[in-house]
């Protein structure tokens, strides 16, 4: 005879991820990386903001890229164009990255170049405002994009990605002169939802903000590594 | 379309917890917990999990969904609120921020029905 019974899980939907992530963030800990995961929609300028930003560090901090695209390599091709190593991750027809493929790209990175010596590993995620957002891949710190073409009320819209963002840049300030756009509406309505995000207005055409953009950068990479120092001890 | 991804690692999750049963057991029903506030549509979910468990040992289990809303509290306040998705998230009273969230964040697999063959 067949008998009913009732087992008690209480397990998190996406447990397997998240334990692919801490473990991609452990590695990245003992290289001494700090990772940035980058994530927007379509068209909303993270590898244009990426190409700025290699290119004003590359001075003073040694970076790679991981680079979600779902089909094509072109924003790869782009970003190498600087010198800066990019490990491409075809995502298929998945709308984000998850831990496994940023372990694989990680793998990958290990074995073309000597960890050790990075300081920043960006990830630019796949252009969407809400797969990437529950799909954690290893990161220190999450960075929302969000383009003024895109409006005010995307924030309340799309409340997760803006929520977990610990920065947000709000990009292409240069066209809010052709735009009936009000950007202080788009900070308080990130506002509504995350009170701790660091909020920067930047405009990768003309430069506007950037410094303040790779203030927060050198603050958390300083924040990353000061931290691993002291799990060392 | 990530609940095709989400159903997979629910699938996963229960075979791995099958796999140490000492028992043979057969699953009737799963019930997990999805919370408005998560990235995740209860519909999709549903017709994932029947297309990804066809010919599988899910095969003609349910799913069965049960779905918390957002509630915040707001510590100025100190008190609940519903905020109102895609409009107001900040509380209505005092215009404080959604900072801390009670519930609807949940993506959870709370329980697992299973029939397993006894002696009489």
């Amino acid at each position: 005879m067949h008998q009913t019974f009732d087992a008690v899980l209480e397990m998190n939907l996406l447990h397997a991820n998240q334990a692919g992530a801490d473990a991609n963030r452990d590695r990245l800990d003992r290289w001494g990386i700090t990772c940035l995961n980058i994530m927007s929609s379509p068209g909303s300028g993270k590898t244009q903001l990426l190409e700025e930003t290699l290119r004003s560090l590359q001075a003073e901090l040694r970076m790679a890229v991981i680079e979600g695209d779902m089909t094509t390599q072109l924003d790869a091709e782009r970003l190498r164009k600087g010198g800066t190593p990019v490990i491409a991750i075809n995502t298929g027809r998945a709308c984000h990255l998850d831990s496994k493929m940023v372990a694989g790209g990680l793998h990958q990175f290990e074995h073309e170049q000597q960890p050790e010596a990075f300081d920043l590993m960006f990830v630019e995620n796949v252009g969407n405002l809400v797969c990437p957002a529950e799909f954690e891949v290893g990161e220190h710190a999450k960075v929302a994009l969000l383009s003024i073409t895109e409006g005010e009320d995307k924030p309340l819209k799309y409340p997760l990605m803006f929520r977990e963002a610990d920065c947000l840049l709000i990009t292409k300030t240069d066209l809010a002169p052709y735009l009936e756009v009000d950007i202080d509406k788009i900070v308080a309505n990130v506002r509504q939802i995350n009170s701790r995000a660091a909020i920067i207005s930047v405009s990768a055409k003309t430069g506007e903000g950037l410094e303040d953009w790779y203030t927060w950068i050198r603050q958390t990479v300083t924040a990353c590594a000061n931290r691993s120092i002291a799990q060392m001890v | 379309m990530h609940e095709t991804d989400m159903t997979k690692a629910l699938i996963l999750t229960v075979k791995g917890w099958l796999a140490q049963q000492p028992e043979q057991a057969t699953v009737e029903r799963v019930h997990l917990t999805v919370g408005d506030f998560a990235g995740v549509e209860p519909a999709s979910l549903q017709f994932a999990f029947q297309v990804q468990t066809q010919g599988t040992f899910l095969d003609g289990a349910e799913l069965v969904i049960k779905k918390t809303p957002l509630i915040a509290f707001c510590h100025p306040c100190q008190q609940e609120y519903r905020p109102d998705i895609g409009r107001q998230y900040s509380c209505a009273c005092c215009q404080s921020p959604m900072d801390d969230i009670r519930s609807g964040r949940e993506l959870k697999i709370e329980r697992v029905e299973f029939s397993q063959s006894v002696a009489a």
